[in-house]
């Protein structure tokens, strides 16, 4: 491969900003300057989509309405743990305004029995919630009726929903194999291979960052402090707004999904697998999508089912679920038990890290707490044993750094009680044993903000409302999704389109491609037409692991690249120049050399000898290549997040008064856009730290509040002051050097907040959400 | 058993007949396919559905069609003005006041009855006034920015 050396921006404005020389491929366009050298990259830019949203136009999947279409019901168990003998569908078939039914034989989401020889006719119910048959029927209540007129004949058995039941010996077992799951969806799921004892998988020891390390035995002898201590945590449901849902529309040759998804070519994917199709004979749309937040990477049963109705009915199939539904069936963030040993020596230094937890996804994978500890600080000695329990509970999925929001939780809250123990600042103890550069700046910027010299000791503000100050910080891989391309095409009449099947599950996607492409055309954003979401166009990356910005917007750049050069090719000899010589800017095309030669994009456009003419690029390697396979890539995003909290002693109720988020994610895109979505990761994190909780019934393996009016999340009265710092942070991999910011503002929250709580009451509360009962038995008050 | 109703939706004059049980958001949405309505739960709890109806800002999920017969409705199509967007529209557009934008029509259509009630809202009467929706992206700032953004203009607009 031919290849040149270009000079990168690399390092951090205002720190320690310079130049990368790095060998790319030579069709790699130019480097980019800093932000403060571009014209709409970096900038707060309008969102492309807001005047379909605040008119109503937008259409998303449950607003989509085909001629013909029926609507899909799922019958779910009401019993979380039973063998079905029997299904008769019969007078469900004969209710009049039904046009098909249809009777899972195997569901999807969950673990599956490593060598499945024991399977039934019908799959065993391992939770309430597991959906058995469907219904399609002319409307939504005629559909329920006829799941109503279904007869299940079941042999119940005995189950378990609490995390520390299941573990016992004589608890219930969910699997009675060894169990995997493959489509975890996105980031949920667990190591393979591991033996199951019992309800408890594992333990998982290694991840993409490597496996134990040194000694323990010696690093804690070596120790001068040893932390040891339980952090808990609770299951938090993703309640998106709009619920999982499909339109499936079955025509002979094409099968067209609109899919309230944020992973096209997945859904696309699962659908021709299950279907036995040729993928290209699927078409997944998305247009528009209420939310996700990691829970819609799957195709899922409903998807699964819509299929079978629409394939049995010949005609679409609409099934969304009900919120109901999307609380016990469409995943959740699985809970923690989460033991951490922290050795340090009296600067400061850690000697020794062990870390073992245990958390159930119910029937599902994917229940550990990341690998935060393992990577965020320097520790010469570590190792982690993470452990799967099942429950008969709804299974987790993926949300917003999968595991990490659980394992910051804990450790966070140990470099804090670490620093009191060695008596040092929690930022000067980080500044100690953390080398990463970015969170450096981002504390030390963060801390001024903020005012963190105010912080007083712990319980020391008298009164009955007490204030307390804390900190917490986080580290989020930079990932790759390689398979990512992007076409641009310009046509004759001045349109420039960008096309991907990259979804925007709602962050911006759409407007940070305009930006890119408008950038490297020398026009404006709102000169592109961005047509994303649908599998007709080339493959994108899912929406998940903040991969997006780093994986679409190289590819964007570098198609918008190969297309403008196509088109200087075309207008050079017009301009009597080389084209070579040719540079865009302000929506010219004009001669470096000699500026009066120069012709308006668009009327270049018009010149051109084919109506179209279109460009595609896929993501490259990383400048430099990748630290771990092709996808992990060198330097994580650090962010560190600043919580001041007051606690009324009295009542226990705590309000989070201020939140200071400090983030980077490389070269930012859109300022306000991240902003946006730092302020919706931090009252996700809020609400976990105060609120949401899925309580389940041990008498009847229900989910107690799967509703919008007891499951308890954030409304606007409970929102902190929250200020934001974006931290540039130049690293030099590839020709947009961006990267996404969806997990990293989740992360650290729910510790910061407990971090401040400890600070204003001297107590320590070791699990959220941080209720007011909780803060008065903390308190000795009740 | 068909019940005939008569009501006015962004000003059409529309007559159906609906079932018993039909809400007054399903015959928006399927009926009248006015989908920028949306349905976000199930319990009143969301907003995501809200409606101007007869004035005030109602869930539509909470009323029956048969119910809203003869009344004066407005759903967040009826907003913008010969093509001109709504004061509420044009500030969710300039404070990026929403993402997903799935609770967004409710968020705008429940602020229009806060304005309605208190042109110049501060910000905690603001947050106050939207204690019944839900935004799951956001964390509200956002939103907060675009309803005072919006009240900032009507000011602009009364003072001519």
């Amino acid at each position: 491969m031919d290849t040149k050396k270009i000079k990168l921006p690399h390092g951090i404005p205002g720190h320690n900003l310079g130049q990368i020389e790095r060998e790319v491929p030579a069709d790699e366009p130019p480097a980019w300057p800093v932000n403060d050298e571009l014209k709409h990259v970096g900038k707060r830019v309008k969102r492309t989509d807001a005047e379909a949203k605040v008119t109503g136009a937008a259409k998303f999947t449950s607003d989509i309405q085909l001629p013909g279409m029926l609507y899909g019901r799922m019958l779910r168990s009401d019993y979380p743990h039973a063998k079905i003998r029997s299904i008769d569908m019969s007078a469900a078939e004969k209710h009049p305004g039904v046009y098909a039914v249809h009777i899972f034989k195997n569901v999807v989401g969950m673990a599956q029995p490593a060598d499945d020889d024991a399977a039934g006719e019908y799959p065993d119910i391992k939770f309430a919630g597991q959906p058995i048959a469907g219904v399609a029927a002319l409307t939504t209540e005629i559909a329920e009726e006829a799941l109503d007129l279904i007869k299940v004949d079941y042999e119940y058995l005995p189950f378990v929903v609490d995390l520390e039941e299941a573990q016992k010996p004589e608890a219930p077992l969910v699997f009675t194999t060894n169990v995997e799951q493959d489509d975890a969806g996105g980031g949920g799921g667990g190591d393979t291979g591991l033996k199951t004892v019992g309800n408890v998988r594992g333990p998982s020891t290694s991840s993409f960052y490597g496996g134990p390390r040194g000694d323990l035995e010696k690093g804690f002898e070596e120790a001068d402090t040893i932390l040891e201590q339980t952090y808990r945590t609770q299951v938090q449901t993703h309640c998106s707004l709009e619920t999982h849902g499909v339109v499936v529309d079955w025509k002979p040759d094409n099968v067209t999904i609109y899919a309230s998804t944020q992973n096209t070519k997945n859904v696309r994917d699962e659908f021709a697998e299950v279907f036995d199709l040729p993928k290209s004979q699927v078409r997944v749309i998305q247009e528009y999508m209420g939310g996700g937040f990691g829970a819609k990477h799957s195709l899922g049963n409903f998807g699964v089912m819509a299929g079978y109705l629409a394939k049995k009915s010949g005609r679409p199939i609409k099934l969304m679920l009900d919120r109901r539904e999307e609380h016990i069936s469409s995943g959740n963030r699985p809970n923690s038990i989460h033991y951490l040993k922290i050795g340090a020596r009296k600067d400061g230094k850690l000697t020794a890290i062990q870390q073992r937890s245990y958390g159930t996804a119910g029937v599902g994978l994917g229940a550990g707490v990341g690998r935060i500890a393992q990577i965020m600080y320097e520790s010469p000695n570590f190792s982690t044993e993470q452990y799967d329990v099942f429950t008969h509970a709804g299974p987790g999925a993926a949300w917003r750094a999968p595991g990490n929001v659980q394992g910051c939780y804990g450790l966070e809250q140990a470099m804090d009680e670490l620093a009191e123990k060695l008596n040092l600042d929690p930022i000067a103890l980080r500044d100690v044993t953390d080398t990463s550069e970015i969170r450096k700046v981002e504390r030390h910027r963060g801390a001024e903000t903020f005012k963190w010299s105010r912080r007083k000791l712990p319980a020391s503000d008298p009164g009955l409302i007490k204030k307390g100050l804390g900190m917490a910080q986080s580290h989020w891989p930079r990932i790759v999704h390689i398979d990512s391309t992007a076409e641009v095409r310009a046509f004759r009449d001045g349109a420039v389109e960008i096309r991907s099947a990259v979804q925007d599950i709602g962050t911006g996607t759409k407007t940070v491609l305009s930006q890119v492409v408008a950038e490297e055309l020398g026009l404006k954003p709102e000169d592109i037409t961005v047509r994303i979401g649908d599998t007709l166009f080339p493959d994108g990356p899912p929406s998940g692991g903040s991969i997006v910005t780093g994986s679409i917007t190289p590819p964007a750049r570098n198609a918008a690249y190969k297309l403008k050069l196509q088109l200087f090719d075309q207008v050079a000899s017009k301009l009597e120049t080389d084209a070579s010589k040719l540079a865009v800017d302000d929506g010219q095309i004009m001669s470096t050399e000699d500026p009066s030669k120069k012709i308006a994009f668009k009327e270049a456009l018009k010149e051109m000898r084919t109506g179209q003419i279109s460009a595609t690029a896929s993501r490259s390697d990383d400048y430099g290549g990748f630290m771990v396979g092709n996808a992990i890539a060198y330097g994580g995003l650090g962010s560190v997040q600043f919580a001041e909290v007051s606690v009324d002693t009295e009542t226990g109720f705590v309000k989070v008064e201020k939140i200071v988020a400090v983030h980077s994610c490389g070269r930012p895109i859109n300022i306000t856009q991240i902003e946006n979505q730092i302020n919706g990761g931090v009252i996700q994190g809020l609400g976990y730290a105060l609120y949401e909780d899925r309580v389940m019934d041990n008498e009847t393996g229900h989910q107690m509040n799967s509703n919008f009016d007891q499951y308890k999340m954030p409304l606007s009265l409970e929102i902190p002051d929250i200020e934001i710092l974006i931290v540039e942070d130049y690293s030099g991999r590839s020709s947009t050097d961006a990267y996404g910011i969806g997990e990293p503002a989740n992360i650290a929250t729910a510790a910061a907040v407990a971090n401040a709580v400890y600070n204003a009451i001297g107590t320590r509360i070791f699990e959220i959400p941080i209720t007011p009962e909780k803060v008065l038995r903390a308190l000795n008050k009740v | 058993m068909g019940v005939p109703i008569s009501v006015t939706v962004n000003g059409q004059h529309r007559e159906s007949e609906v079932d018993s049980r039909t809400l007054l958001v399903q015959f928006i949405r399927e009926e009248l396919r006015l989908t920028g309505t949306h349905v976000g739960c199930d319990t009143s709890s969301c907003g995501a559905c809200t409606i101007i109806m007869d004035g005030k800002a109602v869930k539509s999920c909470t009323v029956l069609a048969a119910s809203a017969n003869g009344s004066d409705i407005t759903t967040i199509e009826g907003l913008a003005q010969n093509g001109e967007l709504h004061p509420l529209q044009e500030g969710f557009k300039e404070e990026h006041g929403l993402q997903c934008g799935f609770c967004t029509p409710g968020m705008i259509m429940t602020a229009v009855q806060l304005l309605e009630d208190n042109p110049q809202p501060s910000e905690a009467e603001i947050r106050h006034g939207l204690e019944g929706n839900y935004c799951r992206c956001t964390g509200y700032h956002n939103i907060v920015k675009a309803i005072y953004h919006a009240s900032r203009k009507y000011k602009e607009v009364s003072h001519g």
